[in-house]
């Protein structure tokens, strides 16, 4: 089966951009590793030359036409939700 | 038929159902009730039963006005579209540009408000619906009892002790308390059949594609689909006969079927049912198994020839689906980035800091246990072993039902292994995921399901679950009008 210790999680979590206490990744490794060992059954399935489903419905390469379709959402509506904005842009905190 | 909720809010007239949507429409057409009437009658409803919390929000001042329109329509002789002036809810992972806001039940979206509608909320205010408010759900949909909701759970019409089933327990509840004639719920992995089994509605979930998804709050894409809780599976077929069909905004969408109305029931003699063998097992509850076999029996006395059907690799569906959807979620979830909507630490002092704090803090339990069990399983390492051979499997079991379509026009069993459950009952998460271990198969094969209220098992209803190949649901739909009938 596969361990899961509490450095998994905090290194999943920051993989995910989800920042997780030690406290809370301690109770998160055990169902993890319950949920890995619950879907471990698979293992056992042959799938020997089976190709993958990847989406049901068959479609493939939904086209458009190449046209202008008029936005009726305006800037502000937009940016309404965003915390915080300037100048008409969404402002981000510095990258580095 | 549908039981009526046996513990019931005391005001009068919370019992009474209401009619058909086809005739409720008729009525407020022809002026023998108005809309206004109608809507005002759903919030008496709704605040009357406040102590389930099933609803979230309601946009009262919305609704009356629409339905105050509606009337002055009516009144011009103005009486267009199907459901002109029939209110409904919707869960809370469908936008809405109302008053309300769409929060999916977490504190991530708790102040995030919609600049557009979802088009089934579109096409069904088109159709003259009106829009009453929205219903409680797990967080992002991600659970099987609504518990997992931020803002509290549902309580179960029958029993408020117990859970209404989820993700979409606040409109299952809605519908069985009769708040409304019908809402809406998602269903990715049960999650509209469950909680219509636990409350004793209707609850039908479409193939995969027919209804457009634009404005839906996804969660696994390649298993999300729409549909209605309602009454009746007539009912049913009429709300899916207004959301049905392609959408530019929706690329997935396929095309639909001429009509979803249900005219004369199917013919039952001499219908092909196969009851799935994998869906009786010992994991079944004893008393599940025996009340569902008596429904099967009822189907045998109107003559449909009933075998029992091997799908081979539904026992391990679930475990499937618990690699398939929790990749698609920590997809699906990596847009709340604290940045362009939805919650954020201010204290923050890089943009590193922004996501990291931003997402643990927004987030419940359940959507990080999802998300990182989907960001472990596409890691690299790990990717061949769980989630490509997931997906193979996944080929396996639509195998499975291709082959035995080729013999059964329907596949019957029931909707869950247990009636509803108690409230704080499932603390375990791979014990909560089981719950929907006979909903999970319909939704990876990506094939029309519908859960139909079938009795009750010691004063709690349960459901029967039918099945029929991808693109049949018509098909579907007329061979449940003429199961109601007979169970």
């Amino acid at each position: 089966m596969t361990r899961i210790s509490r450095d998994d999680i905090t290194k999943l979590g920051h993989l995910a951009r989800i920042g997780i206490s030690e406290e809370v990744a301690g109770t998160l490794a055990p169902q993890l590793e319950g949920i890995l060992d619950y879907v471990a059954q698979l293992q056992e399935v042959d799938t020997e030359a089976i190709e993958a489903t990847n989406q049901v419905t068959g479609l493939r390469d939904v086209w458009r036409e190449d046209e202008v379709i008029p936005s009726h959402y305006s800037r502000a509506e937009l940016l309404a939700n965003a915390p915080a904005t300037q100048d008409g842009y969404i402002q981000v905190r510095r990258v580095l | 038929m549908s039981a009526i909720p046996r513990t019931r809010p005391s005001r009068q007239g919370q019992q009474q159902q209401w009619p058909k949507l086809a005739e409720l429409a008729g009525q407020i057409k022809n002026g023998e009730r108005s809309a206004v009437e109608v809507v005002e009658a759903c919030i008496e409803r709704a605040e009357a039963a406040e102590d389930y919390h099933g609803i979230l929000k309601l946009e009262i001042t919305a609704a009356r006005e629409r339905a105050e329109q509606i009337d002055q329509l009516v009144a011009d002789g103005e009486t267009e579209g199907v459901l002109l002036g029939v209110p409904f809810l919707a869960k809370d992972n469908f936008l809405t540009n109302g008053q309300a806001e769409t929060t999916a039940a977490s504190h991530m979206l708790e102040t995030f408000t919609a600049p557009y509608q979802a088009t089934a909320i579109e096409k069904l205010e088109a159709a003259g619906a009106i829009m009453l408010g929205k219903t409680n759900l797990d967080e992002f949909a991600h659970g099987s009892s609504t518990e997992n909701s931020a803002f509290g759970s549902t309580k179960n019409p029958y029993d408020p002790q117990r859970v209404p089933g989820g993700s979409s327990g606040g409109s299952a509840a809605a519908v069985a308390l009769n708040i409304v004639p019908f809402a809406l719920g998602t269903d990715t992995g049960g999650s509209i059949r469950l909680p219509a089994s636990f409350c004793g509605t209707v609850g039908y979930k479409p193939t995969y594609g027919l209804v457009s998804r634009f404005g839906v709050i996804a969660m696994a894409s390649s298993t999300d689909v729409i549909g209605p809780l309602t009454r009746s599976s007539h009912d049913a077929g009429f709300v899916l006969d207004v959301l049905a069909g392609r959408d530019g905004r929706d690329s997935t969408t396929i095309a639909r079927e001429e009509t979803y109305h249900i005219g004369e029931p199917a013919e039952l003699s001499g219908l092909r049912v196969g009851v799935i063998k994998e869906h009786m097992g010992e994991h079944v509850g004893r008393g599940m198994r025996s009340a569902t076999w008596e429904k099967i029996k009822a189907l045998e006395r109107a003559g449909a020839r009933v075998e029992e059907v091997e799908l081979p690799h539904d026992s391990v569906a679930l475990a499937i689906y618990y690699i398939i959807a929790p990749a698609e979620i920590s997809s699906n979830l990596a847009r709340y980035d604290g940045i362009k909507y939805g919650y954020y630490t201010s204290s923050a002092d890089s943009l590193e800091e922004t996501y990291l704090q931003s997402r643990g803090e927004g987030f419940g339990d359940e959507p990080i246990r999802r998300m990182l069990t989907g960001t472990f399983v596409l890691s690299s390492g790990y990717q061949e072993a769980y989630y490509k051979k997931a997906q193979k499997v996944r080929t396996l079991l639509r195998g499975d039902y291709e082959t035995v379509f080729g013999t059964y026009d329907v596949l019957a069993g029931p909707m869950s292994p247990t009636t509803a459950f108690k409230l704080g009952e499932k603390g375990d998460p791979v014990a909560m995921y089981q719950s929907d271990d006979l909903a999970i198969s319909a939704n990876l094969a990506g094939i029309p399901s519908i859960s139909l209220p079938a009795g009750e098992i010691d004063g709690l209803p349960f459901g029967l679950q039918l099945q029929a190949p991808a693109g049949r649901d018509k098909r579907l739909l007329d061979i449940a009008a003429a199961v109601e009938g007979v169970i």
